[in-house]
């Protein structure tokens, strides 16, 4: 086994395109577990701890290029105003040890369908940045990164660079559900997105399919349903945000397993559609959602 | 396969310097996969960091890696090269503990003791960085470290007695 300690991004991608079976770390929340107990032994860790360009975000234009390497932690410090719905999920992220180490990048490159992040990466329709040394970058929409359980479009050479996320422009809200308020792998959970400048609404479903998946017949029913109310702010009626939280469930496409069955999973991820889409619309409705 | 039956894999070794509580420390024969827990317990002689679930989940080994709280067990041996480590080692001053020890002891906050160390330093980054925590704010800080003999009220007045008296200390 070779441990490889790149200390740039040119050198990173290099030492993956050399060594397409390395396996990345970051905070290492994910790959360690698997070490401890022997589920895998890769040929070499690339540690990506030492590239400084993967620990920083900028703002670039009307997003937040959010650095793969740049932990939980500083998410929820740092981008709460601009990037509501990531950070409320970041602060349910495992304890704070573990936001301390735990990155996006990594759990886009995990690519389990209960990653925290994901949901409020699809809600806000972000995007993912990844490079190889021969090809160049590419950007990947959320919605298409995932492709299986722990499965992404990820080449070989590639690594995941940052996540392209846009500054919010309306309430986010993300909810999830578990048997405690830490430490917790979601039974299920959900983001929404409002935006108001471009009058959408965005979903995104956690860990009820075998990818994290939107639900875009609700958020096609949503954007209709609310087209006057924007302007108004007039609150939304009952049975729209009933019909919305249906429709979020019957996006799911969740299966029995050990942390909750199917049928739990789908109602409970109506009621979180439900309760999110209320949050949001009251936060809308005051303005408390602008910074 | 190499010597003695082993894949080859086994025998990339490694050496591994690493500022420990202060001093520097080298670790020989580091193997690539290994976590900071195991080198800190096995090759260093510092077996205050407690080896429980190896997964993050019970927070026994927490240490300040550059200052900050992690799991040693969930931090690769090879990404501590050239960089600082305090374990709960490193917090009294010779016999003399440190207040938040102290506190532990006087509250009656360790039974088994086998989670106090990870509880030790988890309340350390706390009460450094948030000068009076509120029970939520406690409680919140606490939650990646499992305690199965206390059910945490000792715990919480250690922490509050901690907390006053640390304050503007730090």
């Amino acid at each position: 086994m070779d441990f490889l300690r790149p200390t740039t991004l040119a050198e990173a991608l290099e030492a993956k395109a050399a060594n397409p079976r390395a396996v990345p770390i970051a905070g290492g929340t994910d790959v360690m577990v698997e070490l401890n107990f022997d589920v895998r032994r890769p040929d070499a860790l690339l540690d990506l701890g030492g590239v400084a360009e993967l620990a920083e975000w900028e703002v670039d234009d009307d997003m937040v290029r959010l650095g793969a390497g740049v932990p939980y932690n500083r998410i929820i410090t740092e981008l709460g105003a601009k990037l509501p719905g990531l950070a409320m999920a970041s602060r349910t992220v495992g304890s704070p040890q573990i936001r301390n180490r735990g990155t996006v990048g990594g759990n886009l490159g995990a690519a389990s369908p209960a990653g925290d992040a994901h949901p409020p990466l699809l809600a806000c329709a972000a995007e993912v940045e990844v490079a190889s040394s021969t090809r160049g970058t590419r950007r990947i929409p959320a919605g298409g990164f995932f492709i299986g359980p722990k499965r992404s479009v990820l080449e070989p050479d590639e690594l995941i660079v940052a996540a392209r996320v846009p500054i919010a422009s309306g309430p986010q809200q993300f909810a999830k559900v578990g048997t405690r308020n830490a430490m917790v792998i979601a039974v299920c959970s959900f983001g929404l997105a409002l935006n108001a400048g471009k009058r959408s609404v965005g979903t995104g479903i956690g860990s009820a399919g075998p990818t994290p998946l939107r639900a875009p017949e609700a958020e096609a029913f949503a954007e209709t349903e609310i087209d006057g109310l924007w302007d108004t702010r007039e609150p939304l009626p009952d049975s729209m945000v009933r019909r919305f939280g249906e429709l979020v469930s019957e996006a799911a496409n969740p299966i029995d397993d050990v942390r909750g069955t199917a049928a739990y999973r789908r109602h409970a991820l109506g009621v979180l559609a439900r309760r999110t889409l209320a949050w949001a619309w009251a936060d809308y409705r005051t303005g408390s959602w602008s910074t | 396969m190499g010597l003695g039956g082993l894949p080859d894999w086994e025998l990339v070794y490694m050496r591994v310097t690493v500022l420990v509580n202060g001093e520097e420390k080298v670790a020989e024969d580091v193997w690539e996969g290994e976590s900071l827990l195991y080198v800190l317990r096995e090759r260093l002689g510092l077996p205050g960091s407690k080896n429980a679930c190896e997964q993050g989940e019970c927070g026994s080994c927490t240490v300040f890696l550059d200052e900050v709280a992690v799991c040693a067990c969930l931090v690769a041996a090879g990404q501590v090269e050239g960089r600082e480590v305090r374990t709960v080692e490193g917090l009294a001053d010779g016999d003399r503990l440190d207040p938040v020890q102290e506190a532990f002891v006087e509250t009656g906050a360790v039974q088994c003791g086998f989670c106090t160390p990870g509880l030790i330093v988890a309340t350390h980054d706390l009460v450094r960085r948030v000068p009076k925590p509120t029970d939520a704010e406690i409680r919140e800080s606490l939650a990646g470290n499992l305690c199965r003999c206390t059910g945490y009220e000792k715990i919480l007045d250690a922490v509050r007695l901690a907390a006053s008296r640390m304050e503007g200390v730090s």
